[in-house]
C-alpha cells in the first residue's frame, strides 16, 4: 500500500530489550551532567549534612525526655535518610525541567526511542544518585554517635526501602517537571510540598507529641511509615507490618504517577 | 490510498489549532524525494508547528501527513526511524562531550555500537569537530553547537532530514559551510525540509518552497519562478514623510513599466532591469520636483515576497508563540 522510496531505513536493533537499553542509555547521559556538575553535587549533600548536625545536636536534649530509653541520634538517621532521599527526589523535577527548557526532549521525542525511557532513565539515574548520598550519610551517621542495634542484613534491608521510597518520589517529581517546564519553578514548586511531607511526620519526633489534628495526617502518611520501617529495622522491634504499609505506598504512587508522567511526556512530546 | 512514490512528503489539508490561535489553516504541499523544500515566512507564521506535526512532536486537530507512506500520527513510530531533526534550538546536551552527545543519539536511534562510533566520528570530523571532539558542549562557540546538533540529526543516516531555521545565529563562513553539507546529502538522495526567514537561503538552497503567512500557504512555487514574478532587484526610494512618498507614488505609477508598492515613507519598485528603472524614476521625480530623501538598490527580501503575494510586509504574527513548554503551546 505504501510505495516508499528504497531508501526507508530498517527498524535497527529494536526488540524488547529497547525500552531498557533506552533507559540506560539517558541514565547513563544523567549521571555523566551529575558526575560533571561537582559544585551542585557537592552543594546538595552539604544540605542534608547541616540538617544532620542541627537536628542531632539541637533537638537531643528536649528528645531524651520524650524518648526514654534510645539515644535520640539513632531514632534521628532513619528520618535523616528518609529525609535525603525525598528530597533528593527534587533533582528529577529540575533535571526534567531543564531538559524540557533547553528542548532536549524534543529531540529525543524525534527519536524511535521508548516513551517511557526518558523519564525511567531520569528516575534511575536520581536513584543511583541516592544511593550515594545515603552511603555518604551512613558515614557522617557515625562519625556523631549512630549505631546500628539490630545486625547489617536489617539495616541494609531499611536502605534499600528508603532508597525505593526516593525512586517512587521521583515519579511525583517527574510528573512536577514535566509539568512546570523550566527548573526554577520546578525548585519552587517542589518544596511546599516536600516540607510538610517531611516534617510533619515520625521522621524527626514521635507523631504522638503533635496535636491530635496533625497525627491523622502524620501518622499515615508515607514518610512515617518509612521512618518507622526503617527504625525498626535499625533498633530492632516488630517491622513487617511498616514495611508493607510503605511498599504498598509506593506501589501506590509508581501505580499513579508513572502512567501519568509518560502520558504527559507524550501528550506534549 | 498508495503514496506517490516520488513524493517523499505528503501534506494534505493540515490544520492545528492552539487555542483560539490558529497555528496551520489547512495547509498542504508535496515534497518530491531528493530535493530540498523550503517553508518560508516570517516568525509565528507556522513554519515550527508544521515541521513539530511531521516529525511527531505535535498531532494536527485536522488533514493528514506521511512521511515516505508513513502517517505521522498512525504510524508515528515507524516515521522516527526515518527522520531526522535539527530544532530551532541547539539541542544538544552542554555537560556531554561533542562525541558524547552524538553517541547518545546513535543509541537512542537504534544503531548498532560499531555503526554509532563509525558515524560519530565521521560527523565530527565532516563539521570540524573533530579537535573539540572531547570537550564539553558547554565550551563551544554558537556556530559550533549549531553545526553539533545538525551532526546530530544526521547520526542515523535518515532519508529525510528536518531543519528548523538551520542558519539562524550562525556566521557567514559556517552557514556557507551548512550551505554545503545540505547541496552533499541531497547529492546522496537524502530530502531535506527547512524553515527559513531568508529568501536568499531558500533561493540558493530549495528546489521548491511554499511560503506561510498566518498558517496559511500563500504561495508554493520554485524560488526561481518567485524571483521571476519579483524580478532580480528592488529599488526602493524613501522620501520624506507619507505625504511626500503618496505624491510620488502617484507620478512614478503614470510611467509604462514602472510598479509602484508604497510601504509608509517608502516606495518599492521590482524589476529585471535596475538601473532603467532608477534613471526613469529619478527623471520622473524630479521633474515632478520631489525630492527622495534615500535610494537604493538591492536583492529581494522576504518583505518583498510578502509584498508582492498579501499587500503587506512580513511582520512577526505571534512571538510570543516561539516559546515552547511541554505543558502548553507551541508554534
Amino acid at each position: 500500500m505504501t510505495a516508499a522510496p528504497a531508501a526507508l531505513r530498517r527498524p535497527g536493533t529494536h526488540n524488547l530489550l529497547s525500552p531498557a537499553r533506552d533507559a540506560l542509555a539517558v541514565a547513563g547521559r544523567n549521571l555523566n551532567v551529575i558526575r560533571r556538575s561537582p559544585r551542585l553535587l557537592a552543594f546538595s549533600t552539604i544540605q542534608p549534612l547541616v540538617f544532620l548536625v542541627l537536628f542531632r545536636y539541637v533537638f537531643a536534649g528536649v528528645a531524651a525526655k520524650t524518648l526514654p530509653g534510645i539515644p535520640y541520634v539513632d531514632y534521628l538517621m532513619p528520618g535523616i535518610f528518609v529525609q535525603v532521599t525525598v528530597f533528593g527526589a527534587m533533582n528529577t523535577a529540575i533535571g526534567l525541567a531543564s531538559d524540557v527548557q533547553s528542548g532536549l526532549l524534543e529531540r529525543f521525542g524525534s527519536l524511535p526511542m521508548s516513551r517511557v525511557a526518558v523519564l525511567a532513565g531520569r528516575t534511575i539515574a536520581d536513584l543511583a544518585r541516592n544511593v550515594f548520598v545515603v552511603a555518604l550519610m551512613v558515614g557522617l551517621g557515625y562519625a556523631v554517635g549512630f549505631r546500628i542495634h539490630n545486625g547489617a542484613s536489617p539495616f541494609l534491608a531499611g536502605l534499600a526501602l528508603v532508597l525505593a521510597f526516593g525512586l517512587a518520589m521521583s515519579w511525583v517529581y517527574a510528573v512536577v517537571g514535566l509539568a512546570v517546564g523550566d527548573p526554577e519553578t520546578a525548585q519552587a514548586a517542589g518544596f511546599p510540598v516536600l516540607a510538610p511531607l517531611v516534617f510533619a511526620s515520625g521522621a524527626f519526633i514521635p507523631v504522638s507529641t503533635m496535636p491530635g489534628w496533625l497525627q491523622v495526617f502524620a501518622a499515615h502518611q508515607p514518610v512515617s511509615y518509612t521512618a518507622s520501617a526503617m527504625r525498626a529495622l535499625v533498633l530492632g522491634g516488630p517491622t513487617s507490618t511498616y514495611v508493607w504499609q510503605s511498599l504498598a505506598w509506593y506501589a501506590g504512587i509508581i501505580v499513579v504517577f508513572a502512567p501519568l508522567g509518560t502520558w504527559l511526556y507524550r501528550r506534549n512530546v | 490510498m498508495a503514496a506517490d512514490a516520488t513524493n517523499a512528503i505528503v501534506v494534505e489539508r493540515l490544520t492545528k489549532r492552539f487555542g483560539s490561535l490558529t497555528a496551520l489553516d489547512q495547509v498542504s504541499f508535496e515534497v518530491r524525494a531528493g530535493t530540498v523544500f523550503g517553508l518560508l515566512g516570517p516568525n509565528g507564521a507556522g513554519k515550527t508547528t508544521a515541521i513539530r506535526i511531521l516529525t511527531t512532536l505535535l498531532r494536527p486537530d485536522g488533514g493528514r501527513a506521511s512521511v515516505l507512506g508513513l502517517d505521522v500520527v498512525k504510524d508515528a513510530a515507524a516515521v522516527r526511524y526515518q527522520i531526522g531533526l535539527a530544532g530551532q534550538y541547539a539541542t544538544v546536551d552542554e555537560h556531554l562531550t561533542g562525541r558524547e552527545n552524538l553517541r547518545l543519539i546513535g543509541r537512542l536511534a537504534q544503531l548498532r555500537r560499531p555503526e554509532i562510533r563509525a558515524q560519530a566520528d565521521a560527523l565530527l570530523t565532516r563539521f570540524g569537530l573533530a579537535d573539540a571532539a572531547t570537550r564539553p558542549v558547554r565550551t563551544y562557540s554558537g556556530g559550533m553547537r549549531r553545526r553539533l546538533d545538525v551532526a546530530a540529526a544526521l547520526v542515523a543516516r535518515p532519508p529525510v532530514l528536518f531543519l528548523d531555521e538551520p542558519t539562524t545565529g550562525l556566521d557567514l563562513l559556517s552557514r556557507n559551510e551548512l550551505w554545503a553539507v545540505i547541496r552533499e546529502l541531497v547529492a546522496d538522495g537524502t530530502t531535506v525540509v527547512l524553515t527559513t526567514q531568508y529568501l536568499e537561503e531558500a533561493d540558493r538552497l530549495t528546489d521548491r518552497l511554499a511560503v506561510i503567512d498566518g498558517g496559511k500557504v500563500i504561495a508554493d512555487d520554485t524560488a526561481a519562478s518567485l524571483k521571476a514574478r519579483l524580478g532580480s532587484s528592488v529599488v526602493e526610494i524613501e522620501m520624506a514623510d507619507e505625504h511626500a512618498s503618496a505624491s510620488a507614488a502617484a507620478v512614478l505609477a503614470q510611467r509604462p513599466g514602472l510598479r509602484p508598492e508604497r510601504d509608509g515613507n517608502r516606495i518599492r519598485m521590482t524589476s529585471s532591469d535596475s538601473s532603467a528603472v532608477l534613471i526613469d524614476a529619478l527623471h520622473t521625480l524630479d521633474f515632478s520636483q520631489l525630492q527622495p530623501t534615500a535610494v537604493q538598490v538591492r536583492e529581494p527580501s522576504l518583505d518583498d515576497v510578502f509584498m508582492l503575494l498579501t499587500g503587506h510586509r512580513a511582520e512577526d504574527a505571534e512571538p510570543a508563540a516561539q516559546h515552547r513548554t511541554v505543558s502548553g503551546v507551541a508554534a
